[in-house]
Formats: C-alpha cells, structure tokens, sequence
C-alpha cells in the first residue's frame, strides 16, 4: 500500500533542475509526480516516476544526492471537501502530514494526493478503516 | 603627552641593560618553576645561564600556541594557583581554549601599559572612555576598562553590541574616547547616519583600534564619519591582551612596543632565522616581566617588521608596523580569531557530516561576514525540509557557542567542493586586502 517517491537534493542554481530532468530522461524513466519544497539556499526534489531505482542510480552516478522514502497514495473524490473529509479522518487520529502534493489523474473523476506522515503504516490503517482510497505503488507508477 | 616619562623614553642603552636583566631573571624563573620550559631547554641543549647577551636568545627554543594547547589549562603558569588573581582564555583550534593567568602584579603591569597607551593615543584624565570591547574572557574590555582608571579617566563599561544604546549612551554621556574593533566603529558610524543624527553633535574626538587588522583606507573612513583621530593597538592574549603595542597620536607610523616588559624579534617564519630591524617576517615576543605566564620567544604569527627610527613622540621604544597579514590559516572576523581547523572539528562532531566545507568570507557593509558552506550527503540528507534545517541550525550553534562568531551555513550539493591533492583551499577570503 505504500509508494515509493526518491527525494533529490538540489542547490538553488540555475540549471540543477533541468539537469536531474536530462538525467532521468536519457534514462528513459517517465515522472508520475513532483513537487519541489524549496529554501532560500537549497531545494528538495521530490518525484514519483515508473523506474524508481534506475532513477535513484542515475542520478547518484551524475553526484546527485538521493533518498528513496515511503508515501502513501490517496483517490480523493475531485469535488469540495473531497480532501477535507481525509484531513479530518487524520487529525482524529493525531497522525500529522509532513508534507503533501497532488495531481489530477488523466482519466477519471479522482484526484491522488501523495502523503507523507510521521505515520506511515498507521495512516494507512486508519485511512482503510474508514474507507478510503489508499492506491498501491504499481498503480501510480504506471498512471 | 607620555604616561611613565621615566621608561618611555630611556636611552636605547638602558633599554637593552634593563631587557637583559630582566631577561635572563625570566629564563632562570622559568627553568625553575616550569616544567614544559625546564624539559624545552634541556632537549634544545640551553641554560638561562648560557644568555649572556641579547643576542643570545636566538638560542632559546620558540613557544608555539599548540604549547599552549598541550599544556591546558595550568601548565605553563609559572606560580601556584592562589597567587593567580584573573584568568583570561581565547578560543583554541580544537574546543579548550588557550588559558592565561595574572598575578596582582600582572594586573598592575597591563593598567600601567594600558595607561601609558591611552595617554600615547592621545587621552587623559577627563576623558569619557567609552569601552565597546567585549567583557569577559576576552582580554579587551576589561584590559581597557583598568588602563583607563589607572589613567583616571571615566570609564563606561559599554562592552560590544546592542549600538542604538551604544549610541545613545555615546551621545548623552559626552563620550570623547571609543575603545572597540575597527569594523565596529564603522558599523556604528553607519547607525549613526541612520538614526538621522549627526555625527558633529557628538564629542567623540579619539579612536582606540585593535583586535583586528585594518588598513589605511579604512583609517581614513572611520575617521572621516566618526569625526575622531583613529590610532592602532596591538595586543594578544597570550602575552597580555591590549597595550603590547600602539601608534603615538603625534607620528600614527608603527606601533611603539612597551620594550621594557617586552622583547620583540622578526624571524623567517619558515626557516625561524632572526631577521635584522627593518625586515619583514613573524613577530616573536617574549615577556620579560610577567609573573602568571611568562611566554619565551613566542610566535605570534603575526607578520610586520621593526622600527628602529626614533620617533617624532620622544618614545624610544621600537615600533612594529602595521601588521600586514598572518603566518598561519588563522581568520579574524568580527575581532574574533577563527581556524579553520576549530570549524572542521565541530562539524566532524556532527553526526553524518563529513568534512567537506568551505569558508567564504566577505564584508557586508563594513561588517565581516563568514560563511560556512557543507556538503549534504546521503546520511544528513533527507526529503523533509525542516530536518535539514535542522542541520544548518545546529552546525551554526555550535559554531556561535564554542567560537563566538555568528555564521551562515549554506548546505551545497555534495562533491561540489574542490577535492584538492594535499591542502584543501578551505577558506576563500573576499575582504579587501590591506
């Protein structure tokens, strides 16, 4: 039930991004997702794509610091308080978003919302309980 | 004017009796009561009776501030801990700072140096000193604080900081003397400027700077928009703090060392050959005089030359000039001395940092800025912003607490600093030279 997303380090310099995204491409690895978080001095790249640990190994080999992590998927119904119904299954849980970004999917009415929890394998059980749409890796891999 | 008339301006004869004198008093002391200078000597094959003039000296083995180190805290005082009446410390390259300890008599000698390079500056009894050097264990605030009673002047004991106070202070008591860091002292001509007030309202009128070197320019600039005369003071903790050495008012050309209490020499920082007056090379001091922690040939790192000229001031003392730059990687920022040695061993206590770093120093508005770029790895990186925050934060506490200067620290991508064969080029210093 869980997704794999690799999180990149990047300096705040002109041309990092497009070099991880040269990398990755001449890889022949296709991003499913991003989201940049950034600082004045640094951002962190995060991105969920169909060949995680090709990606991972070729963007360390081009020196390019690399973490897999763990996020959990989320089918949120596209429509008002779709996403506030999941927020407040989880605050009741006392399990705290450490970040989160979303994309619509090409075809259909949902939105998936990539999480990531303090939490992660409690997330997903309070979020099945309550009947939530939690999607497996293989699903977002080949969005 | 001149403080001591007496030792100020004894013939150059006398001068060079009474060294010796209290020269070869300083060799036999020390051989007696020290330990590390006993064991130093006999390895270096020499006897204080061996000093049978000036010259001789050059025979004595040098003392490093790794003798220092290797000795902390109390090691090389040469008197029992209850005769030691303050201890003053700097920060050292590995975390234990370099520790010094005063006799009364210590402390009498430094208010009476003190005393005579105030009076040298230019200051005297009525004057309003306004002391910006840190108190604490740092010598400057408290080694100006008691030269200017000893002077009889009034003291503020402002130390550095809080400058809307400052000047405020420096305005409504009538300050006529300012003792701080040159940089400093622009920065607060500069807040002045802001604040909207004018710099002829105060009644600034000398300007005592050390702690760092500066150049001429910058001379010029203090004392154009502090409206004072700017004079040089040299001072180091580990021969006594500020008063080793300073400009008289009247010729602001070299700095007259108090050679009654001090022996100056140049050498050859590489090969430690005594270079004749007038040659550029490391200054070396020895104290001929002090009780708590006599020092024998020690290597200040400091590079300048000696001055043998007699002085417009009537001073016979020898002058050393300005300095011009160090023999050592030592960084001063802010009136702070920085290793960059003292910086790797804080970051390899960190855990998961690696020591790749660099140092950029700059100066931002008169101010010297520092710094500190890391390299992220793959144990210190992760995809939560606020854990490398963290990071950062921490590496520039713990810079902030051991060593007292305030940094940035920038995380860089990792292998984006230059791995160098042998020395790593650590520090890029983008300050104007002197």
């Amino acid at each position: 039930m869980k997704v794999e997303q690799i999180s990149i380090f990047i300096e705040n310099k002109s041309g990092r991004l497009a070099e991880v995204t040269r990398v990755l491409g001449e890889a022949g690895v296709n991003i499913r997702a991003l989201s940049l978080a950034d600082t004045s001095d640094f951002g962190i790249l995060r991105l969920i794509v169909d060949k995680t640990d090709t990606a991972k190994d070729v963007l360390k080999s081009k020196g390019f610091t690399v973490n897999k992590t763990e996020v959990v998927a989320v089918e949120v119904p596209d429509r008002p308080l779709g996403l506030n119904s999941i927020l407040q299954v989880l605050d009741a849980s006392r399990i705290n978003v450490e970040y989160m970004y979303a994309f619509v999917e090409r075809c259909g009415e949902n939105a998936v919302i990539i999480f990531r929890f303090d939490d992660t394998e409690g997330a997903i059980r309070v979020l099945t309980e309550q009947g939530v749409k939690v999607l497996v890796g293989e699903r977002v891999y080949c969005m | 004017m001149i403080w001591n008339d007496e030792f100020e301006t004894l013939p150059r004869e006398a001068i060079e009796s009474l060294q010796f004198k209290r020269l070869r008093q300083t060799l036999e002391r020390v051989n007696a009561t020290v330990p590390f200078y006993r064991e130093h000597f006999r390895r270096a094959g020499v006897t204080p009776e061996q000093l049978k003039s000036l010259d001789d000296l050059r025979r004595f083995p040098f003392t490093l501030k790794q003798d220092m180190r290797d000795n902390y805290p109390y090691g090389l005082f040469a008197v029992p801990l209850e005769q030691i009446v303050r201890i003053h410390a700097s920060s050292g390259t590995t975390g234990k700072p370099t520790v010094v300890g005063y006799t009364r008599r210590d402390i009498d000698t430094w208010s009476e140096l003190m005393a005579r390079s105030f009076v040298a500056a230019g200051a005297h009894k009525g004057d309003v000193i306004h002391n910006a050097y840190g108190y604490g264990l740092f010598t400057g605030g408290l080694g100006a604080h008691y030269g200017a009673e000893r002077l009889g002047a009034s003291v503020i004991p402002m130390s550095g900081g809080n400058t809307k106070k400052q000047i405020m202070i420096m305005q409504d008591f009538g300050s006529t003397v300012l003792t701080c860091t040159p940089s400093y002292s622009l920065f607060l001509a500069e807040s002045v400027a802001e604040m909207g007030l004018d710099i002829r309202d105060f009644k600034l009128r000398i300007g005592i700077f050390g702690a760092e070197p500066w150049s001429e320019k910058m001379r010029d600039e203090i004392e154009a928009k502090l409206n004072l005369k700017a004079i040089d003071i040299y001072g180091l903790s580990e021969i006594l703090g500020p008063g080793v050495a300073i400009e008289c008012n009247e010729a602001q050309n070299g700095l007259h060392m108090w050679e009654d209490h001090f022996l100056p020499e140049i050498i050859n920082p590489d090969t430690g050959e005594v270079l004749p007056d007038g040659e550029r090379g490391e200054l070396v001091i020895t104290t001929i005089t002090k009780e708590g922690i006599p020092l024998i040939r020690y290597r200040t790192r400091d590079i300048t030359r000696l001055i043998a000229e007699p002085c417009i001031c009537g001073r016979t003392h020898k002058r050393i000039e300005r300095l011009s730059g160090r023999s050592d990687d030592m960084l001063i920022i802010r009136g702070v001395n920085v290793f960059p040695s003292q910086i790797e061993s804080i970051l390899i206590n960190i855990e998961g940092v690696e020591p790749h770093y660099q140092l950029i120093v700059d100066r931002e508005e008169n101010l010297d800025s520092l710094e500190v770029q890391v390299e992220v790895n793959e144990r210190t990186f992760s995809d939560e912003i606020k854990v490398l925050q963290e990071l950062s934060n921490r590496i520039r506490k713990e810079i902030k607490d051991l060593l007292g200067v305030t940094c940035k620290v920038r995380l860089v991508e990792t292998k984006t600093i230059t791995r160098s064969e042998g020395k790593a080029k650590r520090v890029i210093d983008n300050r104007p030279q002197l």
